[in-house]
């Protein structure tokens, strides 16, 4: 069994989150998820047919216009359904733009490749205030 | 975007948990602070973020904004947070159209909620202190920069212009961003507002024959694709006038729709292209393009529909300027627009209103073509035209409307007036 851990990283944008971690090496476009379930509909995504709603979202980017982001994280806001924190690997632009209005924590830079130090279904919270990731033992 | 050592060296000089990376002068920590309000509290956070983002070292005024509003329900929202949080613009934006409820809520298949969106849109906007303009082309007329001033221009056919033709300076900023520099008047310092980051890196060789603000628009989609995150420099062959305010528009609209290309030089053209030396700050370009006429004849016949009936011939994106609705009106002179074609062209009101004045309205009405100010291709009020096909003259106009279900045949201006008229394109 693997103790709990604490990783430093950079906060992009404040607050804290907790849930399971759902890992892409993908770029993610909010607009390509169904507001009503969270659930990826992007033919060909990693996370095709997987729900975003309440998970640690480790992706490598965001892509897509700012406007379409920018709707797409405010639909499953209005529907409960954002992410509870997202953990990403290429900071860029759009994505931190529209998870600061969608109040979307975000932090980057984790000081261990987040690919191999996290795992699908791991517990983790991420405090972005703190520039925290705590992974519980597992 | 940065490299690995340079990641590690970051976390090494890690101060504090916490600490804001930016240097803040006092006012901006009272913004950010929450002193000057919950609305401009949130627009300082998001500078924050961007300026962390791309470790900007201080917030930069800006003299001038542009706010790409579009009237989607995100886009409204974030207005509305800032202006009920008490927010009003320091330096007020010009705005891109949503869609002209008045002019066309009659005539188009919107839902009242969509209409109830526009009139919510405009009215978290004007509260704001913005100015309505409701033009994709500010730096025409109306919010035009100057050589080296800093500005915040969201709006993809406008961030290109500001920078590469009028020598201002704006990195590639969204609705939303632009928003909140409006509210601050400030900007993270970074990318594009310094001179080292503007120069060339690609050399683009224009082999191909420029006659019109089509071919420069098809150019800039075929450069687009190839172009990553390099900033081009195009070098033309046997081009001895000066290019249009809407040769370099249409340029920088579709090179920064097909990619992500907010700067560009035209040797000597473009005020910061005097020369190789000064276009590429003395080093060797590290990418090199040609462009021949195969490629523009390839790249439209890539983007377009084939031939056959349409229904709708849509211009105006970016929105016509007074030049084009001249031009249009000299060309459809004797013609009809076929019964069942709409032909509509998105311009501004100022543009609508000088060509009435100065007596070219008649023939473009006459011709059966519908000038629409403040209005879009990318909203609502085009869903009657849906599941059908349309020719336009801009493969930016194609790429919009096909997420909404219209397609488009993509030919030149003449060929679109020809198209009306037949009912069909060829």
């Amino acid at each position: 069994m693997a103790p709990e851990r604490t990783l430093r990283c950079r906060r992009v944008n404040k607050g804290r989150g907790e849930g399971e971690v759902l890992l892409s090496k993908d770029a993610i476009c909010f607009y390509l998820c169904d507001p009503e379930t969270g659930v990826v509909i992007e033919e060909g995504h990693a996370l095709h047919g997987k729900s975003v709603a309440g998970k640690i979202l480790v992706v490598k980017s965001g892509k897509g216009s700012s406007v379409v982001m920018m709707d797409g994280l405010y639909q499953l806001k209005m529907r409960g359904n954002l992410p509870a924190a997202i953990v990403v690997d290429e900071v860029e632009p759009v994505l931190v733009s529209s998870c600061v209005v969608a109040e979307v924590p975000v932090v980057d830079r984790l000081e261990e490749n987040p690919y191999t130090v996290l795992k699908d279904g791991d517990r983790v919270v991420v405090d972005a205030d703190a520039e925290t990731v705590l992974i519980e033992a597992r | 975007m940065r490299s690995k050592r340079a990641r590690l060296e970051t976390l090494g000089k890690r101060a504090k948990a916490g600490c804001v990376w930016v240097k803040l002068r006092d006012e901006e920590k009272r913004m950010l602070d929450g002193e000057r309000g919950y609305g401009t509290q949130r627009a300082m956070e998001l500078l924050v973020a961007l300026g962390t983002t791309f470790e900007a070292d201080e917030m930069l005024p800006v003299t001038r904004t542009h706010v790409a509003l579009s009237g989607q329900e995100g886009d409204t929202y974030w207005c509305e947070l800032l202006v009920d949080g008490g927010a009003f613009c320091k330096v007020p934006p010009t705005t891109n159209p949503a869609w002209a409820v008045e002019e066309l809520g009659g005539v188009s298949d919107v839902t009242d909620a969509e209409r109830e969106l526009a009139w919510r849109t405009f009215d978290v906007y004007r509260r704001i202190g913005a100015k309505l303009t409701y033009c994709c082309t500010p730096e025409l007329a109306g919010n035009v920069p100057a050589y080296g001033e800093h500005v915040a221009f969201s709006e993809s056919s406008a961030t290109p212009y500001v920078n590469a033709v009028l020598g201002a300076r704006s990195n590639r900023e969204s609705s939303v961003s632009a928003l909140a520099c409006a509210v601050t008047g400030v900007t993270p310092r970074y990318g594009l507002h310094f001179a080292e980051n503007r120069k060339g890196t690609m050399l683009v060789d224009v082999e191909a024959d420029l006659n019109e603000a089509y071919d420069w628009g098809m150019m800039g989609w075929y450069v687009g694709r190839f172009v990553g995150s390099h900033t081009p420099v195009f070098r033309l062959r046997d081009f001895s006038r000066r290019p249009t305010p809407e040769e370099l528009l249409y340029l920088g609209a579709e090179l920064n729709t097909s990619g992500a290309v907010p700067m560009y030089h035209i040797l000597g053209t473009t005020p910061e292209a005097p020369d190789m030396r000064a276009a590429f700050g003395g080093v060797a370009p590290a990418a090199e393009l040609v462009v021949k006429n195969e490629h523009l004849a390839e790249q439209q016949e890539l983007l377009s529909e084939k031939g056959g009936r349409i229904n709708s011939v849509m211009l105006g994106c970016p929105h016509y300027t007074y030049d084009q609705l001249i031009d249009l009106a000299g060309r459809v002179e004797g013609k009809k627009v076929h019964p069942d074609v709409s032909f509509w062209v998105l311009t501004s009101w100022d543009a609508i209103e000088l060509a009435r004045r100065s007596g070219h309205i008649g023939a473009i009405e006459a011709f059966g073509a519908r000038l629409v100010p403040d209005t879009c291709i990318d909203e609502p009020c085009w869903k009657t035209f849906e599941g059908g096909t349309g020719v336009t003259d801009s493969p930016k106009n194609m790429y919009y409307r096909k997420r909404r279900g219209q397609t488009f045949a993509i030919r030149r201006l003449s060929e679109c007036i020809d198209a009306a008229v037949r009912g069909e394109v060829s």
